[in-house]
Formats: structure tokens, sequence, C-alpha cells
């Protein structure tokens, strides 16, 4: 399959390994990957934090980059969510009636990176192999927006050498939130704080996600007190081969 | 008249803003409302979908589950289950609604008909006795309406004991089938209660009974 | 009592919860209370096979309601009439808390018995009614510790769950002037039940919100678990009722939806103890005066709003505020309102006009979790979101709004983007530090931004972005 990559503004500039790692598996599969080059960002920092006028443009500039993609795959699933629950409406309320049916006919194609692999490909093995003990923090987004459930704990399963661990209070938020962790910073200190001590409590050499926001915020914490646990996003995880490291 | 004045006054604007709110310069009418009520989905269970007797273990189980004491009898039994479960408890004086059957009172205790009592007087009684219009399984509840037998709302309120007799014809599985059976008595002042009254506003435990009678025995009757 | 809860006064969200933060024992109560209400919730909302069928009734019973909103009054009114009841309409607060005083006064009484009403909190009518020299008893359990204590309500179904039942017998040791009372629960409602029932004895005029108006019969539900909702509706020669116009329920029949929803949804119970339904008045039963109060104050104007009126389909069971992990965090203080939690967020800036209540609804991670346990499926996020864009635009200039501006031209061009990128890595190197590894962390930014690193750090950027990796592998023939 063709498989174009929507690597999302802040992995492209803070997290460049979760692209490539997203690349090798994807490529490991026997799939082609494009990076259409006028990529930029979803919106999503803008439309959440009530920016809207700066948001909307932006619904635009992305189906001109993959309207014609047979599948979108996205390491965020944030990123994910903010299109599939927010670009309907925004093209509506820009009136264009033809972007709002090419949102439309796009929206169906763009897949988190995790659900392409178990919805998209029907895949759980992929692969990976990674001999540590790992932990699963279930991003917000995911959960709830996307309905990710089980699959990405069904994909790192089926990872070759891993060990495991459940998270304590999976489903909590970190308390990232976007501008919420500045805006709101001690409230935010307060959420992550938990989630940091549940991750500790795993004794995991990683914490995991389908989110570098999340991951970004859990690390950040766990840097702080020095703890040497890391954080490495899913896409990561699948990339390891026996070959590769 | 100048409130008269404010509060139509009021009216009016209030029903101008829901209507400029809404678009429309007027409601629509009655069939057009009766017809969007009417497409409103109800997809979620509104009949039974268990056996008989399997209706009724849930029932006992539910109420018991409230902490409510639950005793099932034939017909004929009633009364000396009641004796029974009195005598058990120490209850000597009961108040008992108007039209409540004759049949179901045992001798050997004080039963005195409600006509008019006093809260202060209702409160004097050990406790008060009662039918019941119905009894909703899933949720372990026990509706009582205004009618012979039940009674105005004070009597099953102010005496901190009850006992409560449903009769097996009138149990249902779910809220559902309640609200229909309700439906043709909708005006009547109804109570519905699960279990004896309770609170978990002190550190979410439940504690039974603050205001509400403490203490609950249903007799079902077959 | 130290004031009420007022989003006109109360300093905003960030600023109060801070203190809140420092508060262990509040913490610790909220925490508790939360679970246990959560974990119950869980437990019968999975009994429900057709909890979402019963979800999605709910939401459209609600805005079919709130679109017809007009003829349910009218009908209501007209039923209730028609009953022996006596409807009067309140614009705003003001106008409702004269009414109410009026009518207590016509009744002869200068003492009400209260049965807990969010709406009467809402419109400070306590104060109102003793500056008229008329002395409000609170009767619900809770109520009666916060009334007691000078306390504020932290929780729309549980008003005193931030404190433990040591504070609560302190309360009550010194309020009920009880120096023996002891501090299990059952000592605790036991005080309660023995302060009041005197007080239901003999108080003739009460005093209650409304769970539910039923236009079709005029009827009025109210769901409770104490019984002392039981005892103001039955006992008093008076009764008034307070009501927000959104509390109408088209049918009768409308109730076997929000009497499974609200309940499991609220308290975790399959059913509350006690559900109320009276229509007018009975010339046996009860008051033999009924008059219900609706007020708007404020409502029509979030029917207005395309985009958040979904917020009036509000049943008020405080599901959310237990989901949510800010509230979690907070307790229900922090909101400046007795409306607390998500949905206190979306509701009391928008019965403020905007005004006075900006923090609101940036108090919250967006993480979804109150519209996942909405037993009538508000989507708070998306109304949270919208009520955002409104503070922005009635900001106007400010720094941050320049700084999105730029961003949002940044993402316009592919050139811009990489020329920003670039900027970002030369403008931190002079707050990196590298750690033992050789890796570079930030461990301090300036201004707003200065709140990541309060307690958490940020790892450099790497040298090359991932496009320009895919550009140079494009080059080297992979």
């Amino acid at each position: 399959m063709r498989v174009s990559l929507f690597i999302t503004c802040y992995n492209d500039t803070l997290f460049p390994e979760t692209g490539k790692a997203v690349v090798r598996v994807l490529e490991r599969l026997g799939h082609t990957v494009e990076f259409p080059s006028g990529q930029t960002c979803c919106g999503q920092m803008h439309w959440n934090t009530g920016y809207q006028a700066e948001a909307l443009p932006l619904v635009a500039r992305f189906v001109e980059q993959f309207r014609n993609a047979e599948a979108v795959v996205v390491p965020s699933s944030s990123c994910v969510a903010m299109m599939r629950d927010h670009y309907p409406k925004m093209a509506a309320e820009l009136k264009d009636e033809r972007l709002m049916a090419e949102v439309e006919a796009l929206l169906p194609r763009v897949f988190e990176f995790s659900e392409f692999l178990t919805k998209r490909l029907g895949l759980e093995d992929v692969g990976a192999y990674y001999p540590h003990r790992v932990t699963y923090h279930a991003s917000c987004h995911g959960l709830r927006n996307l309905e990710l459930g089980d699959g990405p704990m069904r994909l790192l399963r089926a990872v070759r050498g891993i060990e495991l661990v459940p998270l304590e209070g999976l489903e909590q938020c970190c308390g990232f939130g976007g501008t919420f962790a500045v805006k709101n910073a001690d409230v935010s200190s307060a959420m992550l704080a938990e989630k940091t001590t549940a991750v500790l409590n795993t004794d995991a050499e990683a914490c995991t996600a389908c989110d570098n926001s999340c991951l970004m915020h859990i690390q950040g914490g766990l840097h702080r007190q020095r703890t040497g646990v890391k954080t490495v996003h899913l896409a990561e995880i699948l990339a390891g081969d026996e070959v590769g490291r | 008249m100048a409130s008269e004045v404010m509060a139509s006054s009021a009216k009016a604007e209030i029903l101008r803003r829901i209507r400029a709110a809404n678009g429309r310069a007027s409601s629509l009418d009655a069939g057009g409302v009766e017809a969007e009520w009417t497409s409103v989905e109800r997809e979620y269970r509104r009949g039974t979908s268990r056996e008989r007797e399997a209706v009724l273990e849930l029932l006992e189980d539910r109420l018991r589950d409230y902490d409510a004491h639950v005793v099932r009898v034939a017909n004929t039994g009633v009364a000396a289950t009641v004796a029974k479960i009195l005598s058990g408890r120490g209850k000597k004086r009961m108040v008992v609604p108007e039209g409540v059957a004759a049949e179901w009172l045992p001798a050997g205790f004080e039963f005195v008909m409600d006509a008019g009592l006093s809260a202060t007087e209702l409160d004097g009684f050990d406790g008060v006795m009662t039918g019941s219009t119905l009894a909703i399984a899933e949720t372990g509840t026990v509706v009582l309406q205004n009618v012979a037998g039940q009674g105005r709302r004070a009597v099953t309120l102010v005496p901190d004991y009850h006992l409560c007799v449903v009769r097996v014809q009138d149990v249902v599985e779910t809220v559902p089938e309640a609200m229909a059976r309700l439906q043709q008595t909708a005006g009547l002042t109804t109570t519905f209660f699960s279990g004896p009254s309770a609170t978990a506003d002190i550190e979410m435990t439940r504690i039974k009974g603050v205001h509400g009678p403490r203490f609950l025995d249903v007799v079902l009757v077959a | 009592m130290s004031g009420v809860l007022d989003p006109r006064t109360s300093p905003p969200f960030p600023i109060v919860a801070k203190t809140m933060l420092g508060d262990s024992q509040l913490r610790k109560n909220v925490r508790h209370a939360t679970d246990v209400i959560q974990t119950k919730r869980a437990r019968v909302v999975g009994e429900m096979p057709d909890w979402q069928a019963l979800r999605e009734a709910g939401r459209q019973i609600r805005s079919h309601t709130m679109e017809n909103l007009d003829f349910y009054l009218e009908e209501l009114e007209r039923n209730c009439t028609r009953a022996g009841g006596v409807v009067h309409w309140a614009r705003d607060a003001e106008e409702a808390r004269q009414i109410v005083v009026a009518l207590v006064k016509e009744s002869g009484s200068d003492e009400v018995i209260k049965i807990k009403s969010m709406t009467t909190e809402e419109i400070h009518l306590n104060p109102a009614l003793e500056a008229a020299g008329i002395h409000p008893y609170e009767t619900d359990l809770a109520e009666l510790i916060i009334q007691l204590g000078e306390d504020w309500p932290s929780h729309i179904v549980v008003p005193a769950l931030h404190k433990n039942r040591q504070q609560i017998r302190e309360i009550f040791q010194k309020k009920m002037n009880l120096p023996e009372l002891g501090e299990r629960p059952q000592d605790l409602a036991d005080a309660a039940r023995m302060f009041l029932r005197e007080k239901f004895l003999r108080v003739k005029t009460g005093l209650s919100g409304a769970n539910f108006l039923i236009a079709e019969t005029g009827g009025v539900c109210i769901i409770e678990s104490e019984g002392n909702g039981r005892m103001c509706l039955t006992l008093p020669e008076t009764l008034i009722t307070v009501a927000g116009i959104d509390k109408v329920l088209p049918r009768y029949q409308d109730l076997e939806v929000v009497l499974q929803l609200v309940p499991r949804s609220a308290t975790g119970e399959r059913m509350n103890p006690y559900n109320s339904i009276w229509t007018g008045v009975n010339a046996k039963d009860g008051p033999r005066n009924f008059h219900v109060v609706l007020m708007d104050n404020a409502r029509t104007e979030i029917l207005a709003d395309e985009e958040a009126r979904q917020t009036l389909n509000c049943v008020r069971c405080g599901a959310c505020q237990n989901a949510c992990p800010v509230y979690r965090q907070t307790g229900g203080h922090a909101y400046g309102s007795v409306y607390a939690g998500p949905i206190g967020a979306i509701l009391t800036p928008q019965l403020q006009e905007m005004h006075h209540a900006q923090s609101l609804p940036y108090a919250s991670s967006l993480c979804g979790a109150c519209y996942e346990v909405c037993p009538v499926k508000i989507n708070i996020p998306e109304v949270l979101i919208h009520l955002r864009n409104k503070v922005v635009e009635q900001k106007g200039v400010s720094a941050e709004a320049l700084a999105m501006k730029m961003m949002g031209m940044v993402f316009m061009s592919e050139r811009r983007f990489r020329a920003a990128q670039r900027m970002g890595r030369m403008a931190e190197v002079p707050l990196v530090r590298k750690d033992g590894q050789g890796v570079g962390w930030i461990g301090w930014l300036p201004g707003m931004l200065g709140g990541w690193t309060q307690v958490r750090d940020l790892q450099e950027m790497p040298k090359e972005t991932f496009r320009d990796w895919w550009e140079k592998r494009g080059k080297d023939g992979k």
C-alpha cells in the first residue's frame, strides 16, 4: 500500500525518531511511505486554546496535502482526534461545500499509527523485538476519542522479548492537555505526580504511549526526578528488531 | 396588582427570549411537538426479559441489597407472617391507612386507622403498615400512591418503621414497565422507595436511615 | 458565613486551585469520595446492557425539550394551575428572590425548611431570606454540615464531600451542643435526625428545588436519599419549589429514562432511596398551598448559543465531577461557584454572560472523561473549546494572542515552518544544560512557559528534524 505519513508539527520538530520508526515499521511490512513536504500542523493547539480563526485555514491545507492519499498514517492520537472530531464542523463553519465534501471523503482514510496496524491492516505481530520491561499509558484522545481499546496492547503483547507491566490508573489523564500544562501548571503538576508515581511503581525501564505529547510531559517529570526511566513512542518499540538493535 | 403586571410581563419576556433563541416566532402546535417527541429513539429495554420466578427473586435480592428484610408468603399466610415479624421487632402499636386489607391484620396488636393524624401523633407510633401499587425488581423499588391501603405520604414517612405488603402480580422487572403501569394515575402523589432511608454524605459510607423510616420489612404475597 | 460562592468575586481558578492543592486533608477526602462513587457507578452502569441506548434517549429527550421549551413551559403552567398550584415566572435571580421572600412572608412563617436545591444556591437565596428576617434550615445532611460549618458546597450531589467524619463531628459538637458525640457516621446521622425532626414537625413552610417538572401533568419529581425531602414536601402547609426553566420534561413517560440514568450516574445506586412525584395540591395529602417559581436567570442566553445550548441538557447528577481528574485534585471550591467540576466550567461562565469567569473554560485538560460518563451525552470538551474561543474574542490583543497569530502564520507556509524550527533550536541554546549522558535538557523557561519547568524538564530539540532526515534519505538513494 502507498501510505502517506502525516508526522505532525511537534513530532517533526521534537521527536523525529518516532517518524523514522513509523517509516521502518511500514517499510518492513512492505508498504511504500510518502511524505508530502508541504505539511505542517493539524491546528489542534490553536483550536483547543480558543484560536479558531488561526486553526480554520489549516483544514484546507491538510486536505490539499493529503487529498490523493490511499491512507494517511499519523503517529499521534490527539491530532487524529482533532481531525475526526472537528474538521467536519470547521469546514462547515467556513461555509465551503467543496471542502466539506473533501473532508468527508478523506477522513475515513486517516489513521492513528496503531489503529492503522490493527484495524486497517488487521495485524498484531509486526515482527518486533524489544527486550525491555515496559508499561503502557493510554492517552486520553486515543482512549476516548479514537476508541483504540486494547489495540496498542495487542501490538505490544506480540513484541518478542518485551516484558509488559500494567500501569495503575492507566486511563487517568497525565495532566498535559496542551496549554493546560502552562495555564494551570499547579493542577497539571499534581496530575503528573500521580502518573509518574504510577510509572515508577511498575519498575519499568520505559513508559510507552501512542502520543509523544503525553510522553513529553511524563518524561519531563521523570527526568526532573532523575529517575532514569525513559519514555518511548509505541512506534519506536514496534520498529525494534533483532537486526536493528 | 402591580406584582401581577410584573408577573405576566416576566412570563411574556421569558417566552419571547426562548422563541428568539430557538429562531421561532411562536411555539409549534401541539401536533408538531407531539410528532417530534414521538420520534425520540427509545432503543432501551422496555419489557421483561426474565422468567416470572426470576423476576421475583431479583426483587428480593435487590431489596435485601438495600438492607430491607423480605419474606415471601402465600395469600392466606399474610396475617400470621405480619404477627411474627411485628413480634420479632417488638412492635405493638401500628398506624395503617384507610382501606388496608383487613385479612392482613393479625390479632393481638393495635392497628390505628389514619384519619388525618398530626405529624407529631404519627411520630408516636411504633410503625406503619401499608400495601403498595407496584414494585420494580431490577432496582429494588416499591411504589406507593395516595389510594386505599397506601394512604397519604406522611403516614409512611414519619414513623420509624415500615412494613409493606407487595402482591406478586404488582411486580415488574424494569422501570419502563413500571412507568407504563403508572401512566393512568400520573396525577396521584407517588412515592418510590428503594430500601430504608439512607445517606452516604459522610465519607460515602452508606448509613441506614436519617429521616424516613430506618427499618423496612417487605412481605411479598403470592 | 465567610461569604457565598460567587463567580463575580471569586479569584481565577488557577489561584484558588493552588490553595486547594496545599490542603492535603481536603484532597484526601475528595479523592476518597470520588473514588467510592466512581467505583459504585461503574458497577451499576455495567449491569445495564442498554446503557448507551438510555444515554441516547436521554440526550434526545433533553434536546427536544429545549427546542420546544416555550410550549412545554406553558403546558406545565396550565396543568399545574389546574391541579391547584400557582406558577410564578422570574427573569433573573433578583426577581426570583423577591418572589420567594414575598411568598414565605405570605405563608405567615419566619422559618423555612429546605431540601437541597442548587438553584436556590445559585441565586444566593439564603442571605436574602435572612435579610428579610426569615430563618432557613437546610435539611439535607450534607447541606446541614455546610450550613452549620459556615462552609461552601463543593459538589452537586455530595456537597460536603470535602469534610471527613472528624471534621463533621467537630461542627456538630459545637453547633448542636453535643460534646459527647461520637464520630461513627451512624452517630452523626442520628444527631442530624434528632436536630432536624423537631423542625420538620414544627415549621409550616417548605422550600425545594426540582429534579424534573413534568409538562404533561404539571407535576414535580424530586430524587433524594434521606427522606428530608419527603419531610419538606409533605409536612408543611405551604411549599415553594424553585426551578430553572431547563428542568422541564415533556411527558410522565420520560421519567422512565431519567429515573434510570440519574441515580446510577449520581450516587452509583440502582435507584436512590426516595423519589417523590406530586401534582398541584391534594386536599388530604401534603401542603395546602403550592407554588412553583420558574426562573430564567441567563438560561435563555445559553439556549441562544447553538454550540453551547447542550449545557442546558444537564440533569445535575455530578458524574462529570467524580470522573474529572482536575476536580479530583482541587475539589469544588476552586471553581468559585456552586456548580463545580466540568459542568461548572461550562455553566458558570455562561450564567455570568462570560464575565468574571474567564479562567473556568481553561480549567480542563480536555481528557474527555466527563463526556464519557455524562448520562445525557453533553459533549463538555466541545463546549469548553467553544467558550475558550469566546474568551479569546473578548480579550482581544494580548501577548498570547500575538504569539498564536504568529504561529498560525508559520503553519501556513512550509518555508516559514522550517525557519521557525531552526530559530527554535537557536533560541533554546542558552537554556540547555547537558546531563551526565550528554543529553541536553531545559530546566527553566521564561514567562508564561515557566509553568512547565516548575516540576518538569524539557529535552533539547534534536539536531535534525524529521523532514530534514527524510530529504537526506531521499538524496542518499534510499
